[in-house]
């Protein structure tokens, strides 16, 4: 079991030990997103090795529409 | 007419000085649109939290935005902090395959959206000497705008009025002594309301005009974008031209005095 915050939101997931797991288990595999962990950016080429540890803080972001 | 008249930000040239915002529009079809019209080149685009959950099937922005056309011009709009600005542009980079190209907006309160020129400052050093190239909305202020120059700013960028007021360039003064003390690219951003607005920046010397609102909110945003377009290239057109000196109180007739059929005596 692992605790995360998601964007501000606390969410438990049961079988997730990566980012990149995370991102299917969040149903954003075919997204075009970037992941922040604890304030640093995590590189679309790590996301299947970074290991989440309880507790940790990620920011999932996309582009929209701004000025 | 007016040929070899790029516009170089960053060492990239463009021949449209018209850029424009992707908020507020009905939806990505009439964005795209708008953005055609306009005949832009340099697109911003904001970073947001993901929606968790449901919207799997969601269109994308970015999919409307054909990657050979536009160049993207992430920003960091409704950031209050250097520090949420300079994580934003990170994680725009990251998102963006690591583009570098990038606009600088720090927030001083949600009621003006009046930059934050010390958290502006912080923030664009640190961006810069990270690799980023910054345009940066700025005051007019033009001692900020050399600061923001000399810290390696590739564009300033300074309020016309604020931003989505649509009230049009309300201190052509400043505007001008920007233009002049500064050597990297001046483009208004923020303020303008409708054709005649980006005319008059234009006019002045800018050498280009960011703007959102003004074509999103009119009530046929494609026209606008068309509007736009001629108003920036004519506006360009005239301060190249050079306009006649302006004579207070004192006319003079465009045609011959001489040869009237006229009782008239002179």
């Amino acid at each position: 079991m692992l605790q995360l915050m998601i964007n501000g939101e606390a969410k438990r997931f049961e079988s997730v030990a990566t980012v990149a797991e995370l991102i299917q288990a969040l149903s954003l595999g075919d997204k075009r997103v970037a992941v922040e962990r604890n304030g640093e950016i995590v590189p679309k080429s790590r996301h299947r090795e970074t290991l989440l540890v309880d507790h940790d803080v990620l920011e999932i972001v996309v582009a929209v529409g701004g000025g | 007419m007016l040929q070899n008249d790029q516009l170089v930000i960053a060492g990239k040239s463009y021949a449209s000085r018209l850029l424009v915002g992707t908020g507020k529009y009905r939806d990505f079809q009439q964005t795209a649109d708008a953005l055609d019209a306009s005949g832009c080149e340099i697109v911003t685009v904001a970073i947001r939290r993901v929606n968790l959950g449901q919207n799997a099937n969601e269109p994308n922005l970015l999919d409307f935005l054909p990657k050979n056309r536009y160049t993207l011009l992430p920003n960091t709009a409704g950031c209050y902090s250097a520090d949420d600005a300079v994580r934003t542009l990170r994680l725009a980079r990251e998102l963006l395959d690591d583009h570098r190209l990038v606009k600088l907006e720090v927030l001083g309160d949600a009621a003006s959206l009046y930059p934050n020129v010390r958290e502006t400052l912080k923030a664009a050093e640190t961006l810069v000497n990270e690799g980023f190239d910054v345009m940066v909305y700025t005051s007019d202020d033009p001692i900020v705008a050399r600061e923001l120059e000399a810290i390696g700013c590739c564009a300033i960028m300074p309020l016309a009025s604020l931003i989505g007021s649509g009230m049009g360039i309300v201190n052509p003064w400043n505007l001008g002594l920007i233009i002049e003390s500064v050597n990297v690219p001046v483009l208004v951003d923020a303020g303008v309301g409708t054709a005649s607005d980006a005319a008059i920046a234009m006019e002045l010397g800018c050498d280009g005009a960011l703007m959102n609102t003004a074509i999103a909110a009119a009530d046929d945003p494609v026209l606008m974008a068309y509007a736009m377009k001629q108003a920036v290239e004519a506006g360009r057109a005239a301060y190249k031209a050079g306009r006649m000196p302006k004579r207070f109180y004192s006319a003079t007739p465009s045609s011959p005095s001489l040869g009237v059929i006229s009782t008239r005596k002179a």
